[in-house]
């Protein structure tokens, strides 16, 4: 099989491709509302889809008697999501123009649409959220707005797709947008964008189209290349997990001590002057290194090597922070709970086990305060538990303080995973709100 | 990376991730090991184990499942990057399980199926909890639906309708004894950006992956190189051509791809432009069925 080789160079094999930055996001959106295809299309306009992929579902759309080629194929990658025509679970797809690399995260719309899209979101730089330009928003297009704002995605687009079905109609979309925007103002939506489209026809998905000379935005690939995304992470807080203590066992290197981690925010420089939690002693940066040698900075999304000037004694677990900027050491936790589990509801007086940063805990549900109908937002107070894809605000009260922060300000050290003990499974997301 | 804008390229940030993988695992669980199987996947994993835990020695042995259908190429280049780096190497091999009647020749002759209970054999035996494995989700639908990290039950078996949510970079690694966790740090990553990666980082990979003259023959429109594995049956034209390989698997059933990219820079230039999967391209046991990897992957394959 031979390879065909472009005479330009292709997209992605440049020297510019190495400079590309990612931007992650999750995809909703109602069936038939043409998620697949707007995929599809981002895959095949972008050149991320290969022809055996494409040749591969063509033959099963065939096979099945599809009268047009079914794009959904490509991203049912499980046999009984094929036999039953659904999606089950996220996938992830990839594709990369020459500004940057992007990770979707597919999250199918109509069963278990809450864990799946809270999954998706919990790493999204954006939201894409797609309705069909004849039916206007739906239920479900709120509910996705408001999980988009629960898990705090900086931003949200909203695509109102078959315009091509409402004969690409000005009046039609700015009343679907209106509306939405409407919507979103009650929540906490940093970044609206609103674009019309036809994913099928493939107006506006990678250049403005013709048919809508109305429309004075960029289109949709315009948009998510060019989306400010630098700004979204928090510069200001340090907040260094430690992961690992590295101390060599060997004959050359010796009496090294370094707190091996991901930097979650702020910037880290050899000098500063920095408290370790929940201890709270207080030493000064040695050093920041990597194994390509030291670093003047670290900031988020980094994985280094910190030294302190001082022996202390700093485990997995642990916080670097600073002296005068630092998390909440906390037992009480007052947190949204998404639940996931569809064995077991989560209930008060139930005790699991959590993981917050590098750090592990237990926790028992000391209350639920309400559970949240995520389609009205009314709070039901007389809720006594939270079942699968139901949330709510719970008080939680730990084994050992977590070093926390209100996930508004910080997502990575604002939420927690709840673990069930006995099976081992991820049964709960859980965003703080309050810890102290 | 320019410092006032704080911002990391996208080899940055996925390389951040991987070590930020690999640690988490190193952290919590007790006997990890990581597959090696001398292809650019698991070359690219160990030089990122190398930057996970330096200035310390990689805290983890390597294991090769063995199939007996090797290219020499890659067997040296195994046993040389394993001395360098003073590892451990378990070799799980597939001839002597044949030997022992553990398994059974397939009646194709291919070996890709039965290394799973081989495989599965040398995780019980050393006791292993954490097994890093370098499976892209770019490269294959079932694939596509994986996590990061990836729970099996005592049988080393995949459930893909009952896998753990994955929020956040909060991995869950608990596991009763006797079952495990299968890792996947180059999840994110796609072939181009493995060669990137390749590229950025200078790291040498075993020769077949550059274009080389080779004898082949052709079969289902894929060119198998002959060697001790592959003959040329009836109706079956050995010639030479000049090929690389993309992927680089058991010899009986991984194909080359014609090519002249024989130098990295070329390679990238021909991922970045080519139309067909690498799987798609070279892997006769991927075109089986339509859900062929899903299946194998339920038994507990790679």
């Amino acid at each position: 099989m031979s390879v065909e080789t472009a005479a330009a160079t292709p997209v992605g094999a440049g020297p510019e491709a190495r400079r590309m930055d990612l931007l992650r996001f999750a995809t909703a959106g109602s069936v038939d509302d043409g998620k697949s295809t707007l995929i599809g299309r981002l895959l095949y306009d972008t050149k991320s889809l290969f022809t055996d992929q494409l040749a591969a579902v063509e033959a099963v759309s065939a096979a099945r008697g599809d009268e047009y080629t079914n794009l959904a194929l490509l991203t049912d990658g499980l046999r009984a999501e094929r036999e039953q025509g659904i999606t089950i679970d996220v996938a992830y797809r990839y594709f990369a123009t020459p500004r940057r690399k992007f990770i979707i995260a597919d999250t199918p719309g109509h069963i278990q649409y809450t864990r799946n899209m809270v999954t998706g979101a919990s790493t999204a730089d954006l939201a894409l959220i797609l309705v069909d330009a004849r039916k206007g928003l739906v239920e479900q297009s709120r509910r996705h707005a408001f999980l988009c704002s629960l898990l705090r995605v900086p931003h949200l687009v909203l695509c109102v797709n078959k315009m091509d079905l409402v004969d690409f109609s000005q009046e039609v979309f700015e009343r679907i947008a209106d509306e939405f925007t409407a919507f979103a103002a009650k929540l906490e939506v940093p970044d609206l964008a609103v674009v019309p489209v036809s994913a099928l026809k493939g107006d506006n998905i990678v250049s403005r189209s013709p048919n809508m000379p109305w429309y004075e935005g960029p289109a949709l690939l315009h948009h998510l290349e060019r989306v400010h995304i630098a700004s979204d992470r928090n510069l200001v807080d340090v907040r260094f997990p430690v992961q690992y203590v590295i101390r060599p066992q060997s004959t050359t290197v010796t009496d090294y001590r370094g707190y091996a981690g991901q930097v979650a925010s702020g910037v880290l420089k050899p000098g500063d002057e920095v408290m370790v939690l929940p201890s709270g002693f207080t030493s000064r940066i040695a050093s920041v290194e990597t194994a390509d040698g030291p670093v003047a900075e670290a900031f988020p999304p980094m994985s280094v090597t910190v030294r302190l000037t001082d022996e202390i004694d700093i485990s997995r677990g642990d916080m670097i922070c600073r002296p005068n900027n630092a998390p909440a050491v906390a037992q009480d936790i007052e947190a949204m709970v998404c639940w996931m589990d569809e064995t077991r509801p989560l209930q008060v007086g139930g005790k699991y086990a959590i993981k917050h940063t590098t750090r592990s805990a237990r926790a028992i549900v000391r209350g639920l305060h309400y559970r949240l109908d995520i389609n009205s937002l009314h709070r039901d107070e007389a809720a006594g538990e939270l079942r699968l894809n139901e949330i709510g605000r719970v008080r939680l009260r730990t084994t050992v303080p977590l070093l926390a922060d209100e996930y508004r300000r910080n997502r990575t050290t604002g939420g927690f995973i709840i673990i069930d003990e006995s099976t081992n499974r991820t049964v709960g997301a859980g965003m703080i709100v309050e810890a102290g | 990376m320019t410092a006032p804008a704080y911002q990391v390229s996208h080899l940055d940030a996925l390389e951040a991730e991987s070590i930020f993988v690999m640690r988490e695992v190193v952290a919590e669980m007790e006997r990890p090991v990581l597959l090696f199987s001398g292809g650019k996947d698991s070359i690219v994993m160990l030089r990122l184990a190398q930057k996970a835990f330096a200035p310390a020695n990689i805290p983890f042995p390597v294991m090769h499942v063995d199939t007996g259908h090797n290219f020499p190429e890659v067997i040296e280049y195994r046993d040389r990057r394993v001395a360098e780096l003073g590892l451990h190497l378990v070799v799980a091999s597939v001839p002597e399980a044949l030997a022992r009647g553990l398994v059974r020749e397939s009646p194709d002759g291919t070996r890709n199926r039965i290394q799973t209970p081989v495989l599965l054999e040398a995780v019980e035996k050393h006791r292993f909890d954490a097994l890093f494995g370098g499976a892209r989700r770019d490269e294959e639908k079932a694939r596509a639906k994986e996590r990061v990290f990836s729970f099996r039950d005592e049988f080393g078996q995949w459930d893909p309708k009952n896998q753990r949510p994955e929020l956040w970079a909060l991995y869950n690694g608990r596991h009763h004894p006797g079952e495990s966790i299968r890792v996947f740090p180059l999840s994110n990553w796609t072939e181009l950006d493995v060669w990137h990666y390749i590229a950025r980082e200078r790291i040498a990979l075993p020769s077949i992956y550059y274009a080389h003259e080779r004898a082949v023959v052709e079969r289902d429109g894929m060119l198998y190189a002959v060697n001790e594995f592959i003959r040329p049956r009836a109706g079956e034209e050995q010639f030479k051509a000049r090929v690389r390989y993309r992927t680089v698997g058991d010899a009986s059933c991984t194909a080359a791809v014609r090519s002249d990219a024989d130098t990295v820079e070329k390679v990238i230039e021909e991922v970045a432009a080519t139309r067909i999967t690498e799987r798609g391209a070279t892997r006769g046991d991927d075109r089986v069925s339509e859900a062929a990897m899903e299946d194998r992957k339920r038994e507990g394959y790679f």
